[in-house]
């Protein structure tokens, strides 16, 4: 028969490991959010010469493995001895390379309101702001949510390596159970469905906007 | 200010060394996207099969892979199959753990692709008399390749961006393993790994580059 020496405390120790998953994604998709937004916004409005710095800095964000980007952003700090925490460290990290990918879902989503529709909004005598606000953030957002979606589960996903900076987070969590109970297939299935359960419901919520948004063409 | 020398010259000199290690992470890749594009063959053949058995199979490896990290189904690779008696070697776990990611995505991306493609046309080869292999070999696969290329060409960039992962399993032959080798011998971490920087941006760029050199020549029509 199956038996186990996995105890309730292992897996409260899974789940710390789990919420420490939560909070690293949960800091960095706000921080790189706003920050991708307003990546996004600059570079639409500096076009694409006036930009080009941003766009090539953002773009070797989505270019360099992010366990290197990690390492660096480690190496980094301790240099400038800024002292930080590896929670710090990571959670700035990944912000700025959730931004890279967000300023790119956001230039999209601007870039899908017709041209058209934004001019008659200006003729109307709306201010550039009134614009962004009343007529480019609804429109732009249906065309970006569900990417956004994807890119949050993506972030949760690739947090995974912030293990690298000996944060313990969820894979780390049963990495040292591995270690301690010599039972690596049954622990990391555990870790593996508490991956699921976290991505596979927000997955499907973003499959279903994407279609439910869709234009009808 | 920062109280800081660098040391670049070690970084150089050790060059050669990294680009090697280049060599063997495009080679992972590669191979990775290889047997990923066989799998999702398979699995989008498996998906249109009619066989409830064989799409919930197909089904389930694509939610499976895109659901957890790919660092988690290498750990499975390597740590996990220990269960069984299977010790893989962190080359082998690397490319077993990315194929199988790689091998999700684009079963999900040739789903994407086939709904661009209207099963009249399916409908018509079948009227033409050819047989059902035929009419996806011959009319449907051509035009679904073509749809999915680009996506396909963001995979392989992940795949490369992946193989960094192998270092966490004890991977010391590829880029990042021998970067971190170099700087567990000497500590000079920012330097070594902000070459490794550049070299990974550099190859990521040549073969995003080179796939669009392809996809001018292939898709001229």
């Amino acid at each position: 028969m199956f038996d186990t020496t996995l105890t309730w405390n292992d897996l409260a120790f899974l789940a710390q490991g789990a919420a420490m998953t939560l909070a690293v994604t949960a800091v960095s998709v706000t921080a790189g959010t706003v920050l991708g937004i307003l990546f996004g916004v600059l570079r639409v409005q500096l076009g694409g010469i006036w930009s080009a710095p941003l766009t090539f800095v953002l773009d070797v964000f989505r270019s360099v493995p992010l366990l290197i980007q990690l390492v660096l952003g480690n190496a980094l700090q301790s240099i400038a001895k800024l002292g930080w925490a590896p929670f710090t460290t990571s959670c700035v990290v990944l912000s700025l390379y959730t931004a890279a990918y967000c300023s790119e879902i956001i230039r999209g989503g601007i870039g899908a309101v017709p041209a058209t529709t934004r001019r008659a909004a200006r003729s109307l005598g709306m201010t550039w702001w009134q614009d962004m606000r009343y007529i480019v953030a609804p429109l732009a957002t249906r065309v970006s949510l569900p990417a956004w979606i994807g890119l949050t589960l993506g972030v949760m996903k690739d947090s995974a390596l912030v293990l690298w900076l000996g944060l313990i987070e969820l894979l780390r969590a049963s990495q040292i159970l591995v270690t301690r109970l010599q039972e690596p297939l049954f622990i990391l299935l555990i870790c593996g469905v508490i991956y699921f359960v976290i991505s596979f419901p927000i997955a499907r919520l973003g499959g279903y906007l994407e279609r439910r948004w869709s234009p009808n063409d | 200010m920062l109280n800081y020398t660098f040391h670049w010259n070690q970084a150089l000199k050790a060059l050669p060394q990294m680009l090697d290690g280049a060599v063997v992470t495009l080679q992972i890749a590669l191979l990775s996207m290889v047997l990923g594009l066989a799998l999702a063959l398979t699995l989008t053949a498996f998906r249109l099969s009619g066989s409830r058995i064989l799409s919930g199979f197909a089904t389930t490896w694509v939610e499976v892979a895109r659901n957890t990290p790919a660092l988690f189904q290498i750990y499975m690779a390597h740590f996990g199959l220990g269960n069984f008696g299977i010790h893989l070697s962190p080359y082998t776990a690397l490319l077993i753990g990315i194929a199988f990611n790689n091998a999700g995505y684009l079963t999900e991306n040739f789903r994407g692709a086939l709904k661009a493609i209207p099963d009249t046309q399916a409908r018509a080869g079948r009227s033409l008399g050819m047989t059902p292999i035929q009419a996806f070999r011959l009319i449907v696969l051509p035009q679904m390749l073509r749809v999915a290329f680009l996506p396909a060409t963001n995979q392989m960039v992940w795949a490369i961006l992946m193989t960094s992962l192998g270092v966490t399993v004890g991977m010391n032959t590829d880029l990042a393993g021998i970067t971190q080798e170099l700087n567990a011998r000497s500590f000079r971490t920012f330097e070594f790994f902000a070459l490794a920087a550049v070299i990974y941006y550099i190859i990521a760029k040549l073969v995003t580059l080179a796939a669009r050199l392809v996809a001018a020549r292939m898709f001229r029509y």
